[in-house]
């Protein structure tokens, strides 16, 4: 069989250490922090007060903005963050009980929000959805309503995504379960467990985009029970895809070419070329809110790396870290850094005291002799950065410039392209910040 | 509970900057044994005292002028090697000292050290002494001890590029010159040469295992080899040089240089378009000083020349985003 890859790339050490362990359902925890802005754009409005009883399911938070419609979501060309600065989308309570405070909060996205903090009352009743959501109309409804957002880590709602391809000709859909970040193993436990549920989910997208056909994407290093999600996808009609094992094989600009052979132009998206790229959470959390008639208060993460038992976890939306890490045994070693996300591309926490919000996608601990204090060389021009970019910029001369506050020259070499994958910073032998340059001058640009 | 917090990504290759270095001072050492083998002991006092200089060279610099002391990351070592290498096994002591004082502190300190200098240290600091003491690099040739079959004799007493330029009209030494027995002789290293280029055989090796390692890109040793035997070989069938490419790839620096110093990271372009072009230069010019200059060898210059024209290459080529899908079966 034929095994495509995208050129550049780079192929850390996977350690899914947890890729065998089932997903496990996580007691409701005592307290939730939930923040108003778990996505792209404005935050949400709080519409509870502090002292009110809610359900788990109760809407906290609605729209902060206006609804996008597909008229008013305008595209601006090679400039996709002025697009998406007006989206907003609602928010839930995960768990029953009684609003404590509204009030800032550290979020794990490294921001102070505000946030609604609910102290459970241990009944955890549920506020469902009346009926099933079954029309494109009925869906893009239940979509936005239920607060889904990219889950993959972009956090754009979900809602405005599918209006606005309804104009678009999108013709083939893709599931994304790659996982190509090391340790987590969250999206393909899913896929194990949950397959039928999962296609039903991506059925579902395609009346909405009236798409023909359906691809998963799919790691070949990790799923043993390969042959059963073959042998449902081909009851569903689905194309299954191996793809080469190397990161970052999930973002959505290496994968569309990989499984399509569409190539996205730069500054584009995949739907310029007919394709959508769904991250298989976000499709679980749809089909869930449009045949469970549940919203998004709940995902699957993975807990790992120096916690006694490293699991699989599905846990409510603003379960606090520390909680979270309880429930897998405590810490196994003094914890050094604690990430939210993967280690390619997660954020490094302050404390242990942050929500998990619908992005995240797994929480990894470090000790002491995970992290790499390197001393910094100055560059040698061995050009490997180059050789691994998946985009193909020059990673080193970027970051020369905006080093000496060239921001100009900088966007010459298209940094705003630059999609932060981290492969140049961990392949760099002298240990450049290479990230944090390209960060930093995107923001000044801005 | 204490943190770190810093920008991702969390986890880092394994590799390091000295690292790297030392890995190619290890793909050195088989040609370096080889040298040791067929020039005598004189061969490691040279290298031994070339390097020693280049390390307290850098030392001296360091301190005087109060930057970070890196002096023992290997690149002095390298430098204080390659330089070596390109030396007569004749030659002088004072004169592997006198150039990589000069490598060291006028080609690389001088413009800011490791990172920063524009030209390979090791190519100008050999310029530099064939520009002061062209006597002593040019007639201090040694054929190596066990070299002298007997056909062998007039092209082992002088490098073959040199017997060349000087009796490119002597048939029968153009004709032996262009024997098997000549080519396999300048394949194993069988001849008389700088310290280091004699044996492409070692050279060849030490260069696949970095490439193999990743460590040099393996664009610039193939457009450079490629370009010069292409381009000899076609000279060579329009009757403008008396020997063929083979020849001309094997005789002569063309490895050492092609392997291990034109693909030096610093003074080689960082994109791949880029190191076409740098390697095709390379070539081209190579061959126009060895079939018109004054110079029996131009591997050097060509480098250095090549070295300057960097950062335009660089500017030219811009980079492409968005790489075309490999398709691997």
């Amino acid at each position: 069989m034929q095994v495509r890859t995208f050129l550049g790339g780079v192929r850390p050490h996977s350690k899914k250490i947890t890729q065998n362990n089932a997903i496990e359902i996580m007691p409701i925890p005592k307290m939730v922090v939930i923040p108003l802005s778990q996505h792209m754009g404005i935050p949400a409005k709080p519409i509870v007060e502090v002292k009110m009883r809610v359900k788990a399911g109760t809407k906290i938070g609605k729209i902060g903005g206006e609804v996008l419609s597909p008229a008013s979501w305008t595209r601006i060309p090679n400039r996709p963050y002025e697009a998406d600065s007006r989206a907003s989308c609602n928010i839930h309570s995960s768990i029953s009980g009684i609003v404590k405070g509204i009030e800032p909060y550290f979020s794990s996205s490294g921001e102070k929000v505000l946030s609604v903090v609910i102290e459970s009352d241990g009944t955890d009743e549920i506020e469902l959805y009346a009926d099933e959501a079954v029309s494109p109309d009925e869906i893009i409804k239940r979509v936005e309503d239920a607060g889904i957002v990219g889950m993959g880590g972009r956090a754009f709602p979900t809602y405005i995504k599918l209006t606005s391809r309804k104009d678009k000709s999108i013709n083939t859909i893709i599931l994304n379960v790659c996982e190509s970040e090391p340790y987590l193993t969250g999206d393909s436990r899913l896929i194990m467990e949950k397959t039928r549920e999962v296609f039903e989910g991506a059925k579902l997208i395609m009346s909405v985009e009236g798409a023909k056909r359906c691809c998963v994407g799919i790691g070949n290093n990790k799923i043993k029970n390969l042959w059963q999600i073959k042998a449902i996808a081909k009851e569903f009609g689905f194309y299954v895809h191996i793809l080469r094992t190397k990161y970052p094989q999930g973002e959505e600009k290496q994968l569309v070419p990989v499984i399509t052979g569409r190539k996205v132009p730069p500054g584009g998206f995949p739907f310029d070329v007919g394709v959508s790229v769904y991250n298989i959470s976000t499709v679980y959390a749809i089909y869930e809110a449009c045949k469970i008639k549940k919203p998004l208060i709940e995902r699957v993460i993975t807990v790992t790396g120096r916690v006694k038992q490293p699991k699989n976890v599905q846990i409510r939306v603003g379960t606090l870290f520390k909680d979270a890490i309880e429930f897998c045994g405590g810490y196994s070693e003094e914890p050094a850094k604690i990430i939210m996300g993967g280690p390619m591309m997660g954020i490094a926490q302050a404390d242990d005291n942050v929500p998990v919000i619908k992005t995240t996608s797994g929480i990894l601990v470090q000790s002491r002799r995970d992290i790499s204090l390197y001393e910094e060389y100055p560059c040698i021009r061995c050009g490997t950065c180059v050789s691994v970019c998946p985009t193909g910029l020059i990673p080193s001369r970027i970051a020369d410039y905006v080093e000496k506050n060239k921001f100009d020259e900088a966007k010459k070499l298209y940094i705003m392209d630059c999609m932060e994958c981290g492969s140049c910073a961990y392949i760099c032998p002298s240990k450049r910040n290479l990230v944090h340059l390209i960060k930093y001058g995107k923001i000044k640009i801005k | 509970m204490k943190l770190v917090v810093s920008v991702s990504p969390h986890i880092h290759r394994d590799i390091s900057i000295p690292r790297i270095i030392y890995t190619v001072i290890i793909a050195l050492v088989p040609a370096f044994i080889w040298s040791i083998y067929s020039f005598g002991i004189r061969a490691l006092w040279l290298v031994i005292v070339s390097c020693g200089v280049a390390c307290l060279t850098e030392a001296i610099v360091q301190i005087l002028i109060k930057k970070r002391r890196t002096y023992f990351d290997g690149s002095a070592i390298l430098t204080g090697m390659l330089l070596a290498f390109n030396l007569p096994v004749k030659v002088p002591l004072w004169i592997p000292i006198v150039g990589v004082i000069f490598a060291i502190v006028v080609a690389k300190q001088a413009f800011g050290g490791l990172g920063y200098n524009f030209i390979n240290p090791a190519l100008a600091g050999r310029a530099f002494i064939v520009a002061s003491w062209p006597q002593a690099m040019s007639s201090l040739w040694s054929a190596p001890k066990f070299g002298a079959i007997s056909d062998m004799n007039v092209i082992t007493n002088v490098a073959p590029l040199g017997v060349l330029k000087m009796n490119s009209g002597n048939p029968a030494i153009v004709s032996m010159l262009n024997s098997g027995e000549s080519i396999k002789n300048l394949f194993l290293g069988v001849y008389g040469g700088t310290l280091g280029e004699i044996s492409c055989l070692f050279l060849l090796l030490g260069g696949i295992f970095l490439i193999a390692m990743k460590y040099i890109d393996w664009r610039i040793p193939l457009s450079y080899i490629g370009t010069v035997g292409i381009l000899m070989q076609l000279f060579y069938m329009f009757g403008i040089t008396p020997v063929n490419g083979i020849f001309h790839i094997l005789a002569g620096g063309l490895f050492l240089g092609a392997f291990f110093m034109a693909t030096d990271y610093v003074t080689s372009p960082i994109t791949r378009e880029g190191r076409w072009v740098f390697g095709v230069g390379c070539g081209v010019i190579t061959v126009l000083i060895r079939l018109w200059g004054a110079q029996p060898e131009g591997v050097c210059f060509a480098i250095l020349i090549m070295n300057c024209f960097v950062p335009l290459i660089e500017r030219a080529l811009k980079p492409k985003i968005f790489k075309q899908i490999k398709i691997l079966s």
